[in-house]
Formats: structure tokens, C-alpha cells, sequence
């Protein structure tokens, strides 16, 4: 056996595939050939480290130095200097190192070291390869399920726990495994909501590209827990290689016997299909995502029924957000107790959140339920780029809220945000500076909504367009005082009579804007 | 069925448990102002005006869709609520074509009426038209205009769920959402059977039969022509409403005096050649009853029905009876036998028909339909058409005498009558075929089991000790339903166990017709069925073969039922269709 002297993780997401990536990884493997290392230095392929925006980005280990911006070119001197005589390349070596890069596994009680419990083998492990996920724990908690816990242990262990849905809604994951066990039916289904759409989030996307075995084992625990046997992931069609390699990891995990029938010997069957979403933001609401994955258009239903009792093809359905379920081997593997010991009393754990705009070091962190705001810019994301004041920021996406430096201190959890009128949404977080234009930023958000609304509804269809002509006005100078109050006035009624979430939704942005930034919107009216 | 206790507007009312706020405020004595609802039909929930507030429910909930619940507490006019209201019919309205004065829907719109009952009088939103879609003119029988769509959905519920003929569906997404057919293609390039269900659901003027009044108006006034007219059963129960008589208002006689007055040249009876069916059809019957051969025998009345069945059904053809439609058989003896008796060429004779029918335009113009040399039917109006002629010719139902219709073609029983309602066909059937196969009449001729808008009725009728079982189904939906049970049936056991099946397209039956009148619903197609049988009761012939004029028809003309000379006149044959366009498929 040969004893592997370093190891080159090359990050392979959408992001750094863009860059350049595959191709850096090919010099770097011809390279180290031509050096005769191959025996000793092994190139790893793993998912997003979590920096976004600094090109290709490898890391060396034992060394845990952080390449970015890396080229083809770069790997002639990359091998030659550091793996071959063991001197750091110092110009490529990623100089805004961010906080967020620090990997802890476990908690220390650092607020800079991220406590990783859903991105604890992303960036780390070879997504592509089962067995690296197994060697870090992986497909324990379902051992733990079938032979200690059983069904309504699973149940009870992620009810302790205190998941809540991180799609954006917040809601209780037991309440509705409970509801759609309790459901009558032989045929139950689990979907992964992997739709990911809203604006600045691509968190699911980076779990899926860097541990998809985590959501695949949070499918079955959760198809357990049900008592379901057919799993879809619902996932947006853009995600090419997150398609891939989660159904690589299918592939795998139906070989080692962990999907399929009679998993492990436990007399239980469960197996998982990718449904390739067309990209309409509406699909990203559970009941036009089951439309869409009947074939159908993606149009919302009216509800009640709730999918856990009439969901796919009428059967009790639970629909989760790829995160939700990523929570769950690790709530199972480790216990509720343990994992309460993250985030706050009302919303224990961490959140996934996509940080984007004018930050120093934009990218993907994991934070604990409960991290202020200011935390998270100024100690994760490296604070505002070139030194600049912070103005607000859009948290949630294009369905969240603005909150402006006065909110610098709020807890972020689903709770307490909700005191503040914000929300939490899919933790995508767009920092402004002090140059951004408010109005602007409302005219792309309502433009956004215009485009996305599905036209099943009047308040939303006709209600999105009144918004997005009325803002538009305003940018150009031509509007009145009284289109200010339109605009809150439309949202407010979409907000009361919208058939689904989406139209609901723009009212949030509208007076969150005008509670921070008020006197700047209306310097732009007549 | 357990009971639910609440209060609307502090008014308390118990409701069955299930029922929808709507229909709990009604009982109250509220009616909640609604747009895309439609009582036939599930409700969408596209358009909100039906919002309401429930004390301790955050926001506003629709009362279309909201079943009521113990112990709520509705509000179903707060000032909230009202102002919503308005605001969404003025964001409807900021999108759509208000050219009321020139809309075919103009005072008889919903959204027009909508309007006026929630007091909009300005409108603070700009005006957000699309750029105007062209008018979708393929189809024969119906028109499009999307640009008065709002999208409430109801022609394709209809369309989809009731008929199961999928013709529409929504395309594109957000402002950019119109309803259309595949492709694009237009109605006529479709698999859409012309029935018109969507028309009389649609609250706007977005769908509407392609009107013959223009042409009409041209041949009366045309001297060289001489213009007959049939009037369909279903259209004197219906043609009362369209002058705000009861509904269900039997007006056989007023109309025949309003269409002398119109100026037609002889006012005739689609009635008369619904007698002439039963004898043609039930003769039929007996040959295959006898034969057993291409049992069951399906009946082909229902114009709608047929292309639903050449496009779906196209294994079915052998089990259609040949007869052509009242309709087609009355345009084939018109310009033959009637043109002949009265020294009338053919060739100046204008074919007119009132129906309550749209896909009978599309009927009259299928290529085959010319057994009389020339086109045997050449125009027909809806009930609704009849309705815009007489007011625009000054003439009010309810003032007309009552009169009869003109000789030769005029005559009918009430066995022809009760066609126009579901099941018609069928009860009329057997009353004949029992005289025909036993040589004695049957006594009590009222069939009540195919009676009534069950969705598929059947009944087992002894003729002689020879059962028969029977099916009615009306709406395409429940002929689907009842003809994938007989595909089955056949396929398995090699025969099917019924031997005589009714099909209407339309729910209801004719008297439910695309034709009909603007908001049609079942409680009215019920009572217009009702008022059928009233008058069948009330007709000196109640059999179809005691019809003195259809008797000297075949005396004279026919020489006896399924003849040569009635066949080549009074039958037809089909075609396959392709369920991608509604085209005639080439034959294998």
C-alpha cells in the first residue's frame, strides 16, 4: 500500500468547473506524473469549500493551505514548489482567508470556527466516492434507526431535536413525518425539495454537490420514519452536477445494499428518483412541485389537503428542503441532545447560509441558529469589501425582508426574526453597501416576481405587473407619492388574497424597504 | 350527515358539514360577490373576490373554498374585505379589454355586473393590456378572443374534467398566461368537439358561437330564396329566458309565431325529424337485437358526441347507429321530399335551424351532409342567436300568440319532444321498438329510470320477454366512463352487457347545450328538462310512429324504415380522428 505523502482537494463545483477546474485538475495530474509523484501525492476531488468568487480553489493537506485563483499555468510551479520541495506558493495562497474556511467537525465554543454539522464533509470528502462518506460516519444513523430506534424512535429523536424546515417556512419536520405516518395508506412518498429558486441561494446545490450521500441517508431515515418507500428528489434542472453526482450516489448506495429492497437485512425497502425540475420559481412551493412532478403544470394547489395526507398522486406525502433532511442522519447518529447543543432554545441547530454582495469573501457558511447578523458579515464573510459601510441587507432572497444596520444585532433564527417583521427564509443573505441603490434593488426583486408568478392567480399576476410598472416609474423619476402607496397598498392586498406563497410574498421586501430606507425612497418621487 | 353551527355576519346558520362558506352565506342570506366561480364546477380559486375575514384566521380566506367550521365567525363585508374587493376587480379590469359596447357578452357579463355590484367608478390602476392576440376564428362553431380572457379557468374545468376533451390548457406563465389549444393551433385545428360547454361557462366574452345572424338576416330579405326553419326540441324550453320568462318556459307556440315573424318562409319542426329517428333508429335496434350483431347500438343524436367518439372512441364506429341527426335528416328532406311536395327548387331554398347546440354548426358542415344534392342544412343559429334577432327585429316572447308550425315537416309527438332532455332518445326508442317488434303499443310509455341528470342511468325495459338493458350517459365525461366499461366489457367477454347505450355530449342533455342561454347551470337545465316532459304529456301523440305526417312520409317518399331511399337520405357514416388535431384520419 502506498503510504500518500500529500493531498490536493480540488474543489469541483458549478462555480469553479466555470473557472477552470477540470482543467487544473488534468496539469495538476499530468504534472505530478511527470515528476514521478504519482505514487505519493493524490489529486481529490471534493465539493465546495464554501469561497465563492476566488476561481479554482484547491487545498493541500497536511499543510491545510488554501490555493485560489489557481490556473493550468499555475501547476508547473504549484508541484515543482510545494509538493516536490515543500515551499508554499505564496502569490496563489488565498490571502482574505476566510473565517468560514476554518472546518471544525465539533463544536468549540469559537464563534469563528463554524460548527459544521450539515456541511461536515463538504469541501472534506470525495462526494463521488461512498466510501469516504461511510469512513466519516456515514449510514450510521441508519443503522442506529433499524436496530435501536426504529420508526417512531427516528420520529421522536428529530421531534427532540427541534428541526425545523429549512426551505424557508419553518415548519416542525416531525409534525409532518407524524401526520403523514398517521396518514391512511398503504403508498407514502417522501420528495426532496431541491428546487432551489430563490435569489442568492445555492446552498442546496452545494450540499448536493459536496455530500450527496448525506441526503440520500436523510431520505431513507425519513422514508423510515413514514413509513414510505419511494423517494423523489425534486431538483431544479440547471443542477448538472449536483444530477450527477447524486445520482452517482444512488447508484452506489442501491450496490452496498443501502437502497432498494430489504436495506440492510431490516425487511425495509426504500429507493430514491431524480425529477428534473424546468426552473419555474413556483415549483419551489410543495403543492405545484408535486403538480410538476405528476406531469402536470406547475401550478399551486388549494390547500387543505396538505400533502401529508393528499400529496403525489394523492397519497400522504412529506415534502423537505435538501437541508432539512441533510440535519437528519446527523440528529440520528448523534441524538437530539446533542444536537440542541447548537443554536438557540426555540431553534436549535445551525443554518446553511449563502452569503452574497458587497462582502469581503462571499460564499457558503454554516452558522448556529442565533448569530447576529453583524457575525455573519463581520466575521465569516470578511466584513464589506474595500472598507465600505454596511447599508442593509436582503435576507430570505427576493421573498425576504431588507434589514438595515439598526438590525445588525438581531439573533438570526426563525423566531426572533419574526419579531423584527424579517425572515429567515432560505438564509440567503445579499449584503449592500453603502453605494447601493434601494430602488434599484426593489425594481429587480419586483421584476423578479413579475417574471415568476405562475398567472394562476389574479392578485399575483395582475398584482406582480402593477408593482413591477410602478417601481419601474419611480426609477425613472416619473413617479408620485402616491405610487409609493400603491405599492404597498397592492402588496398588501396580494398578501391577503395570493392563491400560494409567491404573491404573498413581495409585500415583505416593499415595507421592509420603506421601514429602513424610507426617506431614500421617497426622495426618488414627485 | 353532521351538521356544522357558525355565524355570518352574526347571523347564525347550520350547514351541512362540508359545505363552503359561499354556500353558508347564501343560506344566511348573503350573497358574496364571486367571479371564477361557478356552482357546476370546482372552484379554482383564481380571482379572490370572494375573500371573507374568519375572526381569529390571519388574513382573508376565499368562501368558494373554505368549508365551514364550527364556531367560525364570517365577515363577509368588513371594510377590509371591501376594499380588496375592489382593488382586485381593478386589477382584473386593468387588464382587460373593456370594450364593452361592442362585446357579444355586453349585458350579460359577469365581470360587467362584478363591477357595478362592488361600486368601481375610477380606476387608479394604468391600464396593463398586452398587446392584443389575435382572434382565434379556425374553429366553425366557436371563437376565441383571448384578449377578454381573465383566465378565471372555468372552460377548462369544463373542458377537462366534465368533457375530458382537453381541448384547453394554460400556456405561458405570470401577465403572460393565456388559455389556448395545442400548439396554438386554434379550436378548429383541435380536438375540441364543438360542444360549447366552455362558452355557456365563461363569464366574459372570450368564447362565443360563430354567428349566422348576418347571413340569416341575407337570406330572408333575399326575395329569390325561400328560407325554412327548424327549431330543435331543447330550444322551446330555453328561448322563454332569453326574455327574462321563468326558466324552463314552454314557448313552442310563441316561437313559431316569432319566427313567421322574422320572416322565414315556412316554420318547420327539427321535432318532426326526431319522430323520423326513432323509426330509422329503432328499426336499427331490432336488426342488430335480432342479428346480434354490433350490439351496443349507440346512439347519434348529439353532434358534440360524435366527433368526441370519431377522435376517442373511432373502435366504437361499428356499434353507432348510421341515423343521421334530426338536424341533418330534416335538411335532407327539405330540399328532397318538402322541396318536391311544394314545387319549391332546391337550389333557392335557404335550410335555417334553431339549436342549443354549437357543435350542430360544425354538424351541418361536414362534407357528407349533402344527401339532397346540395347542402342540407346551410345555417344554424343558437337559442342565444334567435334570442339577438327577435330583439333586434323588435319581437318579445312573451308577447307572440301561440301558433303551430307549417304543414309536411311541422308534426310532432312527444316522444320527439322529450329529445332535447337526457334519456330523451332512449325512452322515445323504446316506445316505438315495443310496437315494432310486439305489434301492441305500450301502455305506460313514461321510462322514468333513464330519467334525470344521474350521470349514467340504466335500466333493463322486457319487451316481450326480451330484456333489454340500456345506458344513458350525458356529458363526454360519463360517455367516456360508461364507453371504457363497454370497451372492456368487450374485450373480455366478447359482448357487452348492454344493448342499447344514449349518449348526449352536453350535461343535461340539449337542454344543456353550448347553445343555450348565458349561465347555464344544472338547477336550470333540470327544470328545462322538466318542462319537456310537461309538454310531452300534454301532446295528443306520444309514440313516434303515430306521428300522422311521418307516417305519410314514408307512405309517399320513404316507402318503410331503412329503406333504400332512407338510407341514402336519413344515414351517414364516420371517420377516425386524431386525437392530436381533431382531422380526419386517412383510412388503413
Amino acid at each position: 500500500m502506498n503510504l500518500v505523502r500529500n493531498h490536493v482537494l480540488i474543489s469541483i463545483d458549478a462555480g469553479t468547473i466555470m473557472a477552470g477546474a477540470r482543467a487544473v485538475e488534468k496539469a495538476l495530474v499530468e504534472e505530478i506524473n511527470k515528476q514521478g509523484l504519482s505514487g505519493e501525492i493524490a489529486v481529490l476531488e471534493t465539493g465546495s469549500i464554501g469561497a465563492t468568487g476566488q476561481g479554482v480553489v484547491i487545498v493541500v493537506y497536511p499543510e491545510g493551505i488554501y490555493y485560489a485563483n489557481v490556473t493550468p499555468a499555475d501547476a508547473a510551479e504549484l508541484v515543482e514548489e510545494h509538493l516536490l520541495k515543500g515551499r508554499p506558493v505564496k502569490r496563489l495562497i488565498m490571502t482574505e482567508m476566510p473565517k468560514q474556511h476554518v472546518i471544525k467537525k465539533e463544536k468549540t465554543g469559537l464563534l469563528r470556527e463554524q460548527p459544521r454539522i450539515v456541511l461536515r464533509n463538504s469541501g472534506v470528502i470525495n462526494p463521488e466516492n461512498i466510501d469516504e462518506y461511510i469512513a466519516e460516519g456515514g449510514y450510521e444513523a441508519l443503522e442506529k434507526a433499524f436496530t435501536d430506534l426504529k420508526p417512531a424512535g427516528v420520529t421522536k429523536e428529530v421531534k427532540d431535536s427541534g428541526l425545523m424546515g429549512r426551505g424557508g417556512a419553518a415548519f416542525t419536520t416531525a409534525m409532518k413525518w407524524e401526520f403523514a405516518a398517521r396518514a391512511p395508506g398503504d403508498v407514502k412518498y417522501i420528495i426532496c425539495n431541491a428546487d432551489e429558486g430563490e435569489p442568492g441561494t445555492f446552498k442546496d446545490r452545494l450540499i448536493l454537490e459536496g455530500d450527496p450521500h448525506k441526503l440520500i441517508e436523510g431520505m431513507i431515515l425519513a422514508g423510515y420514519a413514514v413509513g414510505a418507500t419511494k423517494g423523489f428528489v425534486y431538483i431544479r434542472g440547471e443542477y448538472a452536477l449536483s444530477i450527477e453526482r447524486l445520482e452517482k450516489a444512488i447508484t452506489q448506495a442501491r450496490l452496498y445494499g443501502l437502497l432498494g429492497d430489504d436495506i440492510l437485512e431490516s425487511g425495509f425497502s426504500f429507493d430514491i428518483a431524480v425529477m428534473k425540475g424546468a426552473g419555474a420559481y413556483v415549483c419551489g412551493e410543495e403543492t405545484a412541485l408535486i403538480e410538476s412532478l405528476e406531469g402536470k403544470r406547475g401550478h399551486p394547489r388549494n390547500k387543505p389537503p396538505y400533502p401529508v395526507t393528499e400529496g403525489l398522486w394523492a397519497k400522504p406525502t412529506v415534502v423537505n428542503n435538501v437541508e432539512t433532511l441533510a440535519n437528519v442522519p446527523e440528529i440520528v447518529r448523534n441524538g437530539a441532545a446533542w444536537y440542541r447543543g447548537y443554536g438557540t432554545d426555540k431553534c436549535p441547530g445551525t443554518k446553511v447560509y449563502t452569503i452574497i454582495g458587497n462582502v469581503a469573501t462571499p460564499g457558503l457558511i454554516e452558522a448556529e441558529m442565533g448569530t447576529t447578523l453583524r457575525d455573519i458579515i463581520y466575521e465569516y464573510a470578511g466584513g464589506i469589501k474595500d472598507g465600505k459601510k454596511f447599508k442593509g441587507a436582503l435576507v430570505g432572497g427576493a421573498a425576504g425582508a431588507f434589514m438595515g444596520p439598526e438590525m445588525l444585532d438581531a439573533k438570526m433564527d426563525f423566531v426572533n426574526l419574526k419579531e423584527y417583521a424579517a425572515v429567515l427564509g432560505s438564509g440567503a443573505i445579499l449584503v449592500m453597501d453603502e453605494d447601493a441603490d434601494i430602488v434599484g434593488m426593489l425594481q429587480s426583486v419586483l421584476h423578479f416576481f413579475r417574471h415568476e408568478s405562475c398567472g394562476h392567480c389574479v392578485p399575483c399576476r395582475l398584482g406582480t405587473n402593477q408593482l413591477a410598472e410602478i417601481i419601474d416609474r419611480i426609477a425613472e423619476g416619473k413617479g408620485k407619492t402616491e405610487d409609493v402607496d400603491k405599492l404597498v397598498s397592492i402588496s398588501e392586498v396580494m398578501r391577503d388574497t395570493s392563491f400560494c406563497p409567491l404573491g404573498q410574498s413581495p409585500v415583505l421586501p416593499i415595507t421592509s424597504s420603506l421601514r429602513f430606507f424610507r426617506d431614500e425612497v421617497y426622495s426618488r418621487v414627485q | 350527515m353532521s351538521m356544522v353551527k357558525l355565524t355570518i355576519n352574526n347571523i347564525p346558520v347550520e350547514v351541512p358539514e362540508g359545505t363552503t362558506i359561499l354556500w353558508a352565506a347564501k343560506k344566511a342570506g348573503f350573497t358574496i360577490p364571486t367571479l371564477c366561480h361557478h356552482p357546476d364546477l370546482t372552484p379554482g380559486g383564481q380571482c379572490g373576490i370572494c375573500v371573507v375575514e374568519i375572526e381569529g384566521i390571519p388574513g382573508l380566506k376565499r368562501s368558494c373554498m373554505t368549508p365551514a367550521a364550527d364556531g367560525f365567525k364570517v365577515k363577509t363585508h368588513t371594510p377590509r374585505v371591501m376594499a380588496t374587493r375592489r382593488q382586485l376587480v381593478e386589477l382584473i379590469l386593468s387588464n382587460h379589454d373593456t370594450e364593452c359596447l361592442t362585446c357579444v357578452k355586453n349585458n350579460n357579463c359577469e365581470l360587467q355586473k362584478l363591477a357595478a355590484t362592488v361600486g368601481i367608478n375610477t380606476l387608479d390602476y394604468g391600464n396593463a393590456l398586452k398587446e392584443k392576440l389575435p382572434i382565434d376564428r379556425s374553429s366553425v362553431a366557436i371563437v376565441r378572443d383571448p384578449n377578454k380572457c381573465i383566465l378565471c379557468g372555468r372552460c377548462i374545468e369544463v373542458c377537462s374534467r366534465v368533457q375530458t376533451v382537453n381541448a384547453l390548457a394554460v400556456n405561458h406563465r405570470g401577465f403572460d398566461t393565456v388559455i389556448t389549444t395545442a400548439f396554438n393551433a386554434g379550436l378548429g385545428n383541435s380536438v375540441c368537439i364543438n360542444c360549447g360547454q366552455c362558452v355557456v361557462h365563461c363569464p366574459v366574452g372570450a368564447l362565443y358561437e360563430k354567428s349566422a345572424v348576418d347571413e340569416v338576416w341575407d337570406a330572408i330579405h333575399d326575395p329569390d330564396k325561400f328560407v325554412v326553419v327548424q327549431e330543435a326540441p331543447a330550444v322551446r324550453v330555453q328561448l322563454g329566458e332569453e326574455f327574462d320568462m321563468p326558466t324552463g318556459s314552454l314557448v313552442s307556440g310563441k316561437m313559431h309565431a316569432a319566427l313567421r315573424r322574422l320572416g322565414f318562409d315556412a316554420v318547420l319542426e327539427t321535432n318532426f325529424t326526431a319522430d323520423l329517428t326513432i323509426l330509422e333508429e329503432g328499426t336499427e335496434l331490432i336488426g342488430r337485437l335480432t342479428s346480434g350483431k354490433n350490439l351496443p347500438l349507440i346512439t347519434s343524436c348529439s353532434p358534440g358526441w360524435i366527433k368526441f367518439m370519431e377522435t376517442f372512441f373511432h373502435d366504437m364506429i361499428p356499434h353507432m347507429s348510421t341515423a343521421k341527426s334530426p338536424q341533418q335528416m330534416f335538411g335532407a328532406l327539405a330540399k328532397t321530399y318538402y322541396a318536391e311536395a311544394k314545387g319549391i327548387d332546391p337550389a333557392k331554398i335557404v335550410s335555417v335551424s334553431v339549436m342549443p347546440c354549437t357543435a350542430k354548426k360544425f354538424e351541418c358542415l361536414r362534407p357528407e351532409m349533402n344527401a339532397s344534392g346540395h347542402r342540407d342544412v346551410d345555417y344554424v343559429l343558437t337559442t342565444r342567436e334567435l334570442g339577438r334577432m327577435m330583439r333586434e327585429a323588435g319581437l318579445d316572447i312573451r308577447e307572440m300568440p301561440d301558433e303551430p308550425a307549417d304543414d309536411l315537416l311541422g308534426d310532432y309527438t312527444g316522444a320527439a319532444t322529450i329529445f332535447g332532455a337526457t334519456g330523451g332518445v332512449m325512452e322515445a326508442a323504446v316506445r316505438s321498438a315495443y310496437r315494432l317488434v310486439t305489434g301492441r303499443e305500450l301502455e305506460d310509455v313514461e321510462i322514468k329510470p333513464v330519467r334525470g341528470l344521474k350521470g349514467i342511468k340504466e335500466a333493463e325495459i322486457d319487451i316481450d320477454g326480451t330484456k333489454v338493458k340500456v345506458a344513458v350517459a350525458h356529458s363526454c365525461g360519463q360517455a367516456r366512463a360508461l364507453l371504457d366499461k363497454v370497451r372492456d366489457q368487450i374485450a373480455k367477454d366478447g359482448k357487452s352487457e348492454y344493448q342499447f347505450i344514449e349518449v348526449m355530449a352536453c350535461p343535461g342533455g340539449c337542454v344543456g347545450g353550448g347553445g343555450q342561454s348565458w349561465g347555464s347551470n344544472i338547477a336550470k337545465r333540470a327544470r328545462r328538462g322538466e318542462s319537456l316532459y310537461e309538454e310531452d304529456r300534454s301532446l295528443p301523440w306520444r309514440r313516434s310512429h303515430e306521428n300522422p305526417s311521418v307516417q305519410a312520409l314514408y307512405e309517399k317518399y320513404l316507402e318503410k324504415p331503412n329503406s333504400e331511399k332512407a338510407h341514402k337520405l336519413l344515414h351517414t357514416h364516420y371517420y377516425k380522428r386524431s386525437t392530436v388535431d381533431g382531422k380526419v384520419l386517412p383510412n388503413k
